[in-house]
């Protein structure tokens, strides 16, 4: 297949654009594979493209049942950092990040990755604190951040209310490597790289079950027959409870919804990817020019994959808290995905029950930033049956053990994560 | 002035009043009635756009909510909203509107040379460069599309309008006041229903209003429900989502056809609703035809052209054509000439139709079997091109300078859809209509293809009547309903005339036929695929025009029928909404509530600075004249209560009575430690755990009598501990005979510390004998303080010899003035958060920063509080490796080696250059002046002694401090027990 | 939106109430190991169907309720009080 370049637009350009070919091609799954991956968005498709590119794994399938990149991948708010505290954390989100930065030269497809920079406001002292030890956490690891006072803040993000009525601003953690990419891209992109080096991605076939012997996987039954594998990979966040189920186990997951909403588009206005100090809100703004916003869960196990107007309300008010002018916008349109929150707000990538099973998983509501790495990882921990250090710390049984990565104390709550 | 545009007679316009309006700097003059749209068609304004990519000249397309070229910059300064819809913003005098999206004027904008190099920015080109080289991303190329893209442009200013927020129930909601919506909510209210009729537009009455004829059913019916008591009509309110069990949201537009909102007066209100049985009667949005140029200004909706003539007196070209393919749009071409234009052609891909027959009659040039196959004019048009159906060939030209188009109806499906019904192709409509009902509604009239005003107002009473019965009520008696005659609305399904030029399947978004087959050809077959590689269907009118246009040419391309090929998924909102709409009035300083103590007001008149807790307000400190600055002012608080006496309110703790006979069976389950060996009038220190074995909060907890204990609770933990032992209670020992009751605004406190803390109290408190041998620490017992019940504690955070006082909240100002009256001879001062927090930094107690969810009780150097034997909440999973891992970081104290130097908290502890833990709280001390604090650090108990450096480098600062015991002052407590 | 039927309020919004987690695991008993607890707090059936789950009338009369909810169409089909049972189809 051809690559993408600015001379290949051009001649196709005069060419009628006649010559495109597909993406990445539409296989017939075959009866085995050496390595089959479970889920066609980000993360599944990064696992396969990092099988291949990284250790040469090319026999691969991607199964998806319905379309790639239609789950989670299109439907989050796009942001991208490393600014986590504890360092099992920071060192793989900052591992992602990295490959963030790299990530349209080796996938050869622009993901629009734009390192604008995310500001954490904080509103009093005991935020300020921990943001301090978060940020200090990020230096001592290797990982750019700045801690900004007021006149830095005003200087990123001109429009925000320093002294918005109820909780003035006091700062804000930035980290100014952070930013945002274009969803769908990242899948597209991880896509077309994966099928160039081998990949079958297979749409439109359901996985139904698990064909196990002895604790061990031998292959997935779908709805397109079965199909063969030594190792099975997982990465369906926010359906993985029904898959581990057909693989015979429970995992420390429950699915909620998380709403996201965009406005209408307009001409710059947000440079910079700023969350909300004082209320649970994140904005920044499209290249397309619609404001692109979030929140909380809504509250309760779901995977309805639609909100509930509670919470919007919620949003859009801790929005005009912040940035008054936000108040004569519009939205235009809101959306729901369902989450695999984890009983301490960190992830899985590791080995499971099932020898020969493996999983990415629980990637509550931050699992786009973490496409790249989940991949790199999950890739490493499926061609290596173990894990790289990098996640070393992110398995199943750290609940067994008592080594959960509780980032900001919530508790064993997966609504309150 | 003179709108040359606007008819003498006719319509919903009142000549009378004249709107005088500016767009883009020029004055004109409308009629209230007006929309901006009709007003600037009235006045020969043709151009008044430029769409998203390829800036290219746009006119008014359509004349209602599905809009997607008549976008504005409305109002100016503060109010300016960009992306408003001239189709649906109602003419108020003094409007100022300005066009967006154009660099250089409107009729010269310099960015429409991206229209040349199309070729080369079709769908999806921008994911195919600009990769190289990496840093060019940020710094060139995504500024300059930054640039390029988007629409309008925000004000940036505050929004100087408030907004209201409401709730409202009912039995029928009727959304949408056409002819079905009408006949709907009259049968429905006929029961004696409760019903609410809501339309976005300011007039009810829809499609009515194009119908001279029927004006008198549409006023006679507008007034019948008036004056229902049970019925509420609603102009102005859009409906903008359909959510589970019944709940609606919509947003009523209150002061938006205003200048500004008169005083007091909310701009626009959001609406909660929540209503047995809904009846959409949402109508249909007019469907585009993708043909070569589709989108020169002058190319118009036919409908739109009909409802400008009939509706607001306005003739929107002087020379028709009309593009149709179904009998009921031929009325668009009498409706224009009528209002004094002329047909030049109408062009029909279909043979013969008895509407063709009848307009043949009418002595209009019927052009059968044809289509338009292209498009003339710059910023206007000038002419079309005729070719016959499927020739290919461009044909003959005509010239016109208005074309409109009529390509068939979607029925406006959405909120059936949001509902959760699915979608059901149509053959004879071609189109979607709702599916099945998952929710209790049920779609009427023209939203669900029954099409005519005749026939939907018969559907739309039949729902209305079947609503309201199934809501509860008996059938009413039935109303007249508009007799018309019926036209055939089924469509010729002409989608798409191919030829040379662009044809748009998306207008705002520039997403041609060419962009739609290219992504077919690049895989994105599917129809969610193919939306988001060429945003078609995206843009501010979410495709209400296009968005099946394009379907059924990638359907083409697939060779599948457009019923396979499907619609994206819809979603909330039906049309955007005003983001301070959906905030309503809790934002600012109304974002969160204020929670204050009974002693503010002392507080505010002792001065004090105030600081964030939670939702708290709390003192922080209460500078003096003479205090050079806040530190002073702490420093000066905390040596009160070290050498004198300070009074602190404390009113913010939890406070929760436990009562019942199982109350101390229940507290040692719920604590770590054991209550139930407590005798009475005695306080303990507790530890609560969560489950998974860290620590959830601390607190005192005294018993009061043999089965009534009084818990308190960290400021920040007051509801999560309730909750944790009201679920407990309810889900793990229901058998416990156990009551609990939050009491924390009932009872406010104050802490009395300091070596003269007994001398104060023993002026204030009657009934008890304060010696430390009758009223030892941890005492408690029930007292009268300065002549009001209270309740006395001997307990201490400071680490000095310190009471706490709770009383009824309502004695607190009393209490503590008596105190402040008591104390004044032994230099009471009262004190805030910062000395609170330093004097329990020196003596060593934990707070919110060690209690941080993260910390175990061994962490915190509290692990002998754990009792061996019984069970209790956290007592199993407190023992797993990971949490009694000696490598565990531990509680410590540190004090900077060099006394000036600060430490802060939230730097970290480094040992030979590994960061080895955290500080957790830092101040400066009063007792030995310097920095000190407090910190978590791996094996800590062994580096006390050792020299290690908190780092920051955030701030650029190594701060070598000393590791010593957390209990520095005072460590064997002789002072508390004193 | 949620509409909760509270069995001693009428129904409410879900506004009212707070969601405490699936109400089929019960506390283990006091002589229960480690695994016993952790299967109680972490391990979940999170199931894409029906679910009996906890929910607090926190701002209302703030007792703990059973519900029987469908986790996609978020239906309501049965309430109970804490010490009732409620059956879970399927399950």
């Amino acid at each position: 297949m051809a690559r993408y370049s600015g001379l290949r637009i051009l001649g196709e350009g005069f060419r009628g654009n006649s010559g495109w070919q597909p993406a990445w091609r539409k296989p017939a799954p075959k009866a085995s594979y050496d390595v089959v991956v479970i889920g066609g968005g980000g993360h599944g498709l990064a696992t396969a493209f990092y099988l291949a590119e990284v250790h040469g794994i090319r026999n691969v399938a991607v199964l998806e049942r319905g379309l790639i990149g239609q789950g989670n991948t299109g439907r989050n708010t796009t942001i991208v950092r490393s600014n986590y505290m504890l360092p099992e954390n920071n060192n793989f989100y900052e591992h992602s990040l990295k490959l963030w930065e790299g990530l349209e030269q080796s996938l050869g497809y622009n993901v629009m990755m734009s390192q604008r920079g995310v500001i954490n406001l904080f509103h009093n002292d005991a935020q300020r604190n921990a943001a301090l030890r978060r940020g200090n956490s990020m230096r001592l690891n290797g990982i750019d951040a700045e801690i900004i006072d007021r006149e830095g803040v005003k200087a990123m993000c001109p429009i925000v209310d320093l002294d918005n009525g109820r909780y003035p601003v006091m700062g804000g953690l930035l980290q100014r490597r952070g930013g945002t990419a274009r969803h769908d891209a990242v899948a597209w992109g991880f896509a077309h790289a994966a099928d160039a080096r081998g990949v079958d991605i297979i749409e439109h076939c359901e996985v139904t079950g698990m064909i196990a012997e002895g604790g061990a996987i031998q292959g997935v039954r779908t709805s397109r027959g079965e199909i063969r594998a030594p190792k099975v990979g997982l990465a369906v966040a926010g359906h993985t409870s029904t898959l581990t189920e057909m693989a015979g186990f429970r995992v420390p997951i429950e699915t909620h919804l998380l709403q996201a909403f965009v406005s209408e588009g307009l001409k710059p206005l947000i440079d910079c990817v700023v969350t909300f100090g004082a209320g649970h809100f994140y904005v920044s703004q499209s290249d397309k020019g619609g404001l692109v916003f979030g929140g909380g869960l809504d509250g309760y196990p779901s995977y309805g994959q639609r909100g509930t107007l509670p919470e919007a309300e919620h949003v859009y008010a801790a929005g005009v808290s912040m940035i008054p002018a936000l108040g004569r916008l519009r939205g235009l349109r809101s959306w729901a995905g369902v989450m695999d929150m984890t009983p301490d707000g960190s992830f899985y990538i590791c080995k499971t029950p099932v020898q020969g099973l493996y999983m990415t998983a629980g990637w509550c509501y931050g699992g786009f930033k973490a496409t790249p790495g989940s991949g790199w990882c999950h890739a490493w921990t499926i061609a290596k049956d173990e894990p790289h250090r990098l996640n070393a710390a992110h398995t199943l049984d750290r609940f067994r053990e008592g080594r959960m990565l509780d980032e900001r104390g919530n508790g064993p709550f997966f609504w309150a994560q | 002035m003179t709108q040359p545009h606007r008819l003498a007679t006719g319509g919903h316009v009142d000549r009378a009043t004249r709107l005088s309006f500016s767009f883009d700097g020029r004055r004109y003059e409308g009629h209230a009635g007006d929309t901006l749209a009709s007003a600037l068609l009235a006045n020969g304004v043709r151009l008044v756009g430029r769409s998203f990519k390829y800036h290219r000249p746009r006119g008014i397309f359509s004349a209602g909510v599905e809009e997607p070229n008549a976008l504005v910059e409305l109002r100016e300064g503060a109010r300016r909203e960009p992306n408003t819809r001239a189709t649906v913003a109602e003419l108020f005098d003094g409007l100022s509107a300005t066009s967006q999206n154009r660099r250089g004027s409107l009729a010269f904008d310099w960015m429409a040379v991206n229209g040349l190099l199309s070729p080369w920015l079709g769908a999806g080109f921008y994911y195919k460069t600009f990769m190289w080289p990496a840093a060019f991303w940020e710094r060139v190329y995504e500024p300059m599309i930054r640039k390029a893209a988007g629409l309008g442009r925000a004000s940036r200013l505050p929004d100087p309008d408030h907004y209201d927020a409401a709730h409202a129930h009912c039995d029928v909601l009727v959304v949408g006041a056409g002819a079905a919506g009408l006949a709907a909510a009259r049968a429905a209210g006929a029961t004696g229903a409760r019903v609410i009729l809501m339309e976005q537009d300011f007039m009810l009455g829809g499609d009515l209003l194009n119908e001279p004829g029927l004006e008198a059913w549409r006023r006679e019916t507008v007034a019948a429900l008036a004056a229902m008591p049970e019925v509420t009509l609603m102009p102005r309110s859009t409906v903008f989502g359909f959510y589970d069990q019944g709940v609606l949201g919509a947003v009523e537009r209150l002061a938006d056809h205003l200048a500004e909102p008169p005083p007091h007066t909310p701009r626009q209100r959001y609406w909660t609703i929540r209503a047995k049985e809904v009846v959409l009667a949402t109508g249909a949005h007019e469907r585009l035809i993708a043909f070569p140029g589709n989108d020169r200004p002058g190319v118009m909706l036919a409908g739109a052209a009909r409802t400008y003539a009939r509706r607001y007196g306005v003739r929107a070209g002087e020379t028709a054509a009309l593009f149709a393919t179904h009998d009921g749009a031929y009325d668009a071409a009498f409706a224009i000439a009528e209002a004094g234009a002329r047909i030049a052609a109408i062009i029909d891909p279909r043979s013969d139709s008895a509407a063709m027959q009848r307009a043949r009659e009418a002595g209009f040039s019927v052009k059968a079997g044809s289509v338009v196959s292209g498009t003339m004019g710059g910023n206007a048009l000038r002419g079309i091109a005729i070719g016959a159906q499927g020739s290919g060939a461009r044909g003959d030209a005509v010239p016109v300078d208005l074309l409109m188009v009529a390509g068939g109806w979607n029925p406006a499906v959405h909120l059936a859809s949001m509902s959760g019904a699915a979608l059901a192709w149509d053959e004879a409509l071609h189109t979607f209509v709702p599916g099945t009902p998952v929710q209790r509604e049920r779609s009427a009239g023209a939203c669900r293809g029954v099409n005519g005003i005749g026939a939907a107002a018969a559907d739309g009473a039949a729902a209305g009547r079947d609503a309201a019965i199934a809501a509860g009520f008996a059938a009413g008696p039935d109303n007249t309903l508009p007799d018309t005659l019926a036209a055939d609305h089924c469509s010729y399904p002409v989608w798409e005339v191919k030829g040379r030029g662009k044809a748009f399947v998306d207008l705002q978004d520039d997403v041609t036929t060419n962009d739609i087959r290219l992504a077919h050809r690049e895989g994105f077959s599917h129809i969610e695929h193919a939306k988001r590689y060429t945003t078609h269907a995206m843009g501010t009118d979410q495709g209400k025009t296009g968005g099946i246009v394009g379907a059924a040419v990638l359907a083409e391309a697939r060779g599948e029928p457009v019923a396979k090929v499907g619609l994206p998924r819809f979603r909330p909102y039906t049309a955007p909404i005003a983001w301070g709409a959906m905030a309503g009035q809790e934002v600012g300083k109304h974002f969160q509530p204020v929670r204050r103590t009974s002693l503010h007001a002392v507080h505010d008149a002792a001065g004090a600075v105030w600081m964030d807790a939670g939702i708290w307000k709390r003192p922080a400190y209460y500078p003096k004249r003479e205090d050079a600055d806040a530190w002073a002012s702490v420093l000066r608080e905390a040596r009160a209560v070290r050498q004198r006496v300070g009074i602190c309110d404390v009113s913010t703790l939890g406070k929760i009575a436990v009562e019942g006979p199982d109350a101390a069976t229940f507290l040692d389950r719920v604590y770590a430690n054991t209550f139930s060996t407590l005798p009475v009038g005695r306080a303990r220190y507790g530890l609560m755990l969560r489950e998974d074995g860290i620590v959830f909060d601390d607190g005192t907890t005294s018993r009061i009598g043999p089965e009534r204990f009084f818990v308190t609770t960290t400021t920040a933990q007051a509801g999560p501990v309730m909750q944790h032992l009201e679920f407990h209670l309810a889900s793990a020992w229901p058998d416990l005979d156990v009551s609990l009751a939050s009491v924390t605004d009932q009872w406010a406190a104050v802490a009395i510390a300091g070596p003269k803390a007994r001398e104060v109290v023993a002026g204030m408190v009657e009934g008890i004998d304060l010696s430390n041998d009758a009223f030892p620490f941890m005492a408690v017992a029930d007292c009268i303080a300065a002549g009001v019940p209270a309740r006395l504690f001997r307990i201490s955070f400071s680490g000095e010899l310190a009471y706490e006082v709770a009383m009824p909240a309502g004695h607190a100002a009393h209490v503590w003035r008596a105190a402040m009256q008591v104390g004044a001879t032994h230099g009471i001062e009262p004190y805030g958060m910062e000395a609170l927090g330093l004097l329990r930094i020196e003596k060593g107690h934990v707070a919110g920063s060690e209690l941080n969810g993260q910390t175990t009780a061994h962490d915190l150097g509290l692990g002998r509080m754990l009792k061996k034997k019984g069970d209790f909440i956290g007592r199993v999973l407190a023992q797993r490796p990971g949490m009694t891992d000696p490598s565990r970081p531990r509680l410590v104290g540190l004090r900077s080696v060099d006394p000036r130097r600060q430490i802060r908290a939230g730097a970290h502890l480094l040992v030979d250059g590994r960061d080895q833990g955290w500080i957790t709280s830092a101040t400066q001390s009063v007792v030995d002046p310097g920095w000190i604090g407090l910190g978590m650090l791996r094996e800590g108990e062994a580096r006390i002694g050792s020299t290690i450096l908190a780092a920051n480098p955030l701030m650029g600062e190594e701060v070598p401090v000393r590791v010593v015991s957390p209990h520095g002052y005072d460590p064997e407590n002789r002072l508390v027990r004193a | 939106m949620l509409r909760i039927p509270c069995p001693h309020c009428g129904a409410r919004d879900e506004i009212e109430f707070t969601y405490r987690g699936d109400a089929t695991v019960a506390r283990p008993g006091p002589d229960a190991g480690v695994d016993a607890f952790h299967d109680y707090l972490y391990l979940r059936t999170n199931p894409r169907g029906w679910q009996a789950e906890w929910w607090q009338h926190s701002s209302g009369c703030r007792a703990f309720l059973k519900l029987l909810r469908h986790t996609v169409t978020h239906e309501i089909r049965a309430v109970a009080t804490a010490t009732e049972t409620l059956e879970v189809p399927g399950a």
